[in-house]
């Protein structure tokens, strides 16, 4: 009989497996990534790698010498410690390669509304940590709409098939998060901060992607030395206006490989791929799902690429405290079949 | 190498290529605490303070990003705008 091995579905529960089963579904995952978003496979010696990392009992598995990438975040800190000590935590006890500075409520409207703080603590944190700083929050469109924004609500407006109303709704919140985007990041830059991060790109579908690269585009031409991150929210770009174009490129519907091309004509410097989990499945249907459907990205970008690794993207479980074995078999896997440039 | 990734857009591989050649170093060290913490002493790139080997006469944080500003002849915004504050 064939034996256990225990394994994590992506809702970060413990099961068992055998390695057949485990074989089984890293196959289907990557099946489904050729289904939905009509790439290539993984190589058959990729799904034998993969299969080896994910039927290991160990507690936790790394990359080999030499094959260390560079980690980047969406929020560093602790709640514990006041802002700027969460951020030498990071850097003093968990070595962290890079840090980012934010606020809690993420979003550049919100942060708009208080920047000159946000600019004090920036320059702060500029003055007591020695690894790269960045600023982050979110392009956020949705708080554009009302009732906590100026602009018709588009999310009501769609199923009443105002679709006319609707796409100007969204066109009105694009002008207003550029502006935002680019006042809160033009502040931070002023105060020191080692480059920006949007993150979460997209999550309000076409037209917050839209307004990100406008805004990026915008940064670009104003800072040549400006850093610029932009992380996805999910792997494929909702059409929640349908009709947008950046640079003759339709925006809707773009999965990993086009959201990159996008993110690199803005001119920005770091992209980072959103892979959303199903947590009814298992870390490695997760993982291999991810790896397929970002795969051809990797291989074609000039920047680099950082792939979301957190909580409920990637194949990170959905929990608010990742296991380790989970987090670390799926870090290995993105490595050592992407070849990417961070996490 | 996080510095070179954000600011220029330069992939990792290329990134530890330029930064091991202008410290003098092998690319594999760079990831080597051991190795790097002797380094970043020598050259005043900032270190891990560890409470049994404190490094009282170290460069502050400031400093230290001058120094890899310098080494990596890489723009830093915070040493940037400090040398701005300086000279005005």
């Amino acid at each position: 009989m064939e034996p256990k091995i225990p394994t994590r579905m992506a809702d970060g529960s413990l099961t068992e497996m055998t390695r057949s089963e485990i074989r089984a579904d890293l196959e289907a995952g990557v099946g489904e990534a050729v289904r939905r978003g009509k790439v290539e496979p993984l190589a058959e010696d990729e799904l034998e790698h993969l299969l080896d990392i994910f039927a290991s009992s160990a507690r936790f598995t790394a990359v080999d010498i030499g094959d260390e990438v560079m980690l980047s975040f969406d929020g560093t800190g602790a709640p514990q410690f006041d802002r700027i000590g969460g951020l030498l935590l990071y850097e003093q006890c968990l070595a962290s390669d890079s840090l980012e500075l934010f606020h809690q409520d993420y979003s550049y409207k919100a942060v708009k509304t208080l920047v000159p703080n946000e600019q004090m603590t920036m320059r702060i944190a500029q003055e007591r940590l020695t690894i790269p700083v960045h600023y982050g929050s979110q392009p956020d469109l949705g708080r554009y709409s009302e009732p906590d924004g100026p602009c018709p609500n588009w999310s009501t407006l769609l199923p009443e098939l105002r679709i006319d109303e609707a796409r100007a709704a969204q066109e009105q919140a694009m002008e207003l998060a550029v502006e935002d985007m680019v006042h809160v990041a033009e502040a931070l830059w002023e105060a020191g901060a080692d480059g920006i991060n949007f993150d979460t790109a997209g999550a309000a579908g076409d037209a917050d992607l839209l307004a990100t690269l406008r805004a990026v585009e915008i940064l670009r031409a104003r800072h040549p030395d400006m850093g610029m991150m932009v992380g996805m929210a999910a792997e494929r770009v909702l059409g929640t206006h349908g009709e947008l174009t950046y640079k003759g490129t339709r925006v809707a519907g773009q999965w990993p490989a086009g959201q990159q091309k996008l993110v690199e004509e803005a001119g920005a410097t770091i992209y980072g791929p959103a892979v959303n989990v199903n947590t009814g499945r298992t870390v490695a249907w997760n993982t291999s799902r991810a790896l397929a459907l970002v795969k051809p990205c990797c291989a074609a970008a000039r920047i680099p690429v950082h792939m979301n690794a957190g909580m409920g993207v990637g194949g990170v479980p959905m929990h608010t405290v990742p296991p380790i074995d989970a987090v670390s078999r799926m870090s290995k896997a993105c490595v050592d079949i992407l070849r990417l440039d961070g996490l | 190498m996080a510095r070179l990734q954000m600011a220029k857009g330069m992939r990792l591989a290329a990134a530890k290529t330029y930064v091991a050649e202008r410290l003098g170093m092998a690319e594999r060290d760079l990831a080597d605490c051991a190795a790097m913490q002797e380094v970043r002493g020598e050259l005043g790139l900032g270190r891990i303070y560890e409470g049994e080997a404190p490094h009282a006469l170290d460069p502050s944080p400031l400093e230290a990003k001058a120094n890899i500003s310098r080494l990596l002849d890489l723009p830093v915004n915070s040493v940037t705008r400090l040398e701005a504050r300086r000279s005005a």
